[in-house]
């Protein structure tokens, strides 16, 4: 149903990201909008620390609009794509960061501790694809993300955006990505909203953070850290839409009145009735 | 390619397990003035692997004066800290490949984009 309007379904990227829509990221001023967006709120979610320029990976780095607003903050990147077409737009963009060639299914070629974070928008969703005969999403997922938890430092972050198919698929993603190493999870924004909604995976490497709380969620301004809350009723009761609780006086009334409508037999109502018998030793 | 990304790359073929640092063949190398920030190279310093950043700028004839050891107080030493920005941010491998120390396997470079897709049997 939905597979004329997810690119992943339609080709591999390598095939999908031609030209033609490559030249898109270039010239198409929504589709630029949204993508930095996008990197905003993941470099947000990053938590680099504040006035340092950083030196960060930028996975499916496309034409380089997540890497454009990188170097506006002031950082250093390095890009990896599997796109030659996107690459090239890149290039002729002269984007600031390095750009490389590279699959993420086949693993991150760095040396350990290399990067301060690394961020990665619209691109998870596609490793979720076997593309090949040989290719296997976990084993390629997995690969990834080990790779990529060595080459970043202790306490790096890593934030993908990425647009997940179904529950399945995101369990398989966050799964494969705590088998590599990682702690952290997903980071919803607006989540009531169909289009707004953003799907963020949040990694901490080596260290366990507090999860970010996603934008226009009821729960990031009502709770307050370090306390219990109090609920101020009985849940037992909440489902109960009008009707008595059960073994209650009044249900044994109810259930006794309608049983004598339906003409049944039924013991007259008593100052005993509903009570509970006295102890029996 | 800069000299950076460089210093950061590994061979990732199967079996290999020492593929670095990788050797450069280059056939074009351009020089672009990049900003100095001397707060960023300074930070990368500790992470580079300082051997390897000499043998990469003698490979390209771009090491110029770069001093065969670290200098102990480099934070303070602008001159120094120029001098390893220019080898870093500014050297560019344009055209002609890496090659993988262990292996042999040679990863070409065009139009400043080094190509580290591998084949199905290397991985």
């Amino acid at each position: 149903m939905s597979s004329c309007r997810r690119p992943e379904h339609t080709a591999p990227p390598d095939v999908f990201y031609n030209a033609d829509e490559a030249k898109k990221y270039s010239q198409n001023s929504r589709m630029i909008e949204i993508q930095t967006q996008m990197s905003e709120r993941a470099v947000e979610l990053l938590n680099l620390p504040e006035g340092q320029p950083c030196y960060l990976l930028d996975v499916g780095c496309g034409s380089g609009l997540s890497g454009d607003y990188l170097t506006d903050e002031g950082h250093y990147w390095v890009g990896v794509d599997i796109s030659t077409a996107m690459l090239d737009v890149a290039q002729d963009r002269e984007v600031e960061g390095d750009l490389l060639l590279g699959d993420m299914g086949q693993g991150m070629p760095f040396r350990p501790g290399t990067f301060d974070g690394c961020v990665s928008i619209s691109a998870l969703q596609w490793l979720c694809n076997a593309d090949k005969r040989t290719h296997s999403p976990p084993k390629r997922l997995y690969t990834f993300f080990s790779t990529l938890y060595s080459s970043l430092s202790r306490g790096a972050r890593a934030v993908f955006q990425l647009y997940p198919e179904n529950s399945e698929q995101l369990e398989l993603i966050t799964s494969q990505a705590m088998r590599a190493g990682f702690s952290g999870g997903m980071v919803v924004d607006y989540p009531n909203s169909t289009k707004a909604k953003k799907f963020f995976l949040c990694l901490f490497a080596g260290v366990t953070g507090v999860l970010p709380k996603g934008l226009g969620s009821e729960m990031s301004d009502k709770n307050v850290p370090n306390q219990v809350q109090y609920s101020g009723q009985r849940c037992r009761f909440k489902n109960m839409k009008g009707k008595s609780a059960k073994k209650s006086r009044d249900w044994i009334l109810e259930k006794k009145e309608r049983r004598r409508r339906q003409g049944r037999e039924v013991r007259a109502d008593t100052k005993y009735t509903g009570r509970q018998r006295r102890p029996h030793f | 390619m800069k000299l950076l990304t460089h210093n950061m790359l590994t061979s990732h073929v199967k079996g290999v397990t020492n593929g670095y640092p990788l050797l450069i063949k280059a056939t074009e190398v351009k020089v672009n003035e990049v900003d100095f920030n001397a707060q960023f190279v300074s930070r990368m310093i500790p992470k580079l692997e300082w051997s390897a950043l000499l043998q990469a700028a003698d490979e390209l004839g771009q090491r110029q004066d770069l001093p065969s050891e670290l200098v102990a107080d480099f934070e303070n030493n602008e001159e120094f800290l120029k001098k390893v920005h220019r080898v870093l941010l500014e050297v560019e491998v344009m055209e002609g490949c890496l090659q993988c120390p262990e292996s042999g396997r040679q990863f070409p470079i065009s139009k400043g984009i080094p190509n580290m897709l591998l084949n199905e049997e290397e991985l």
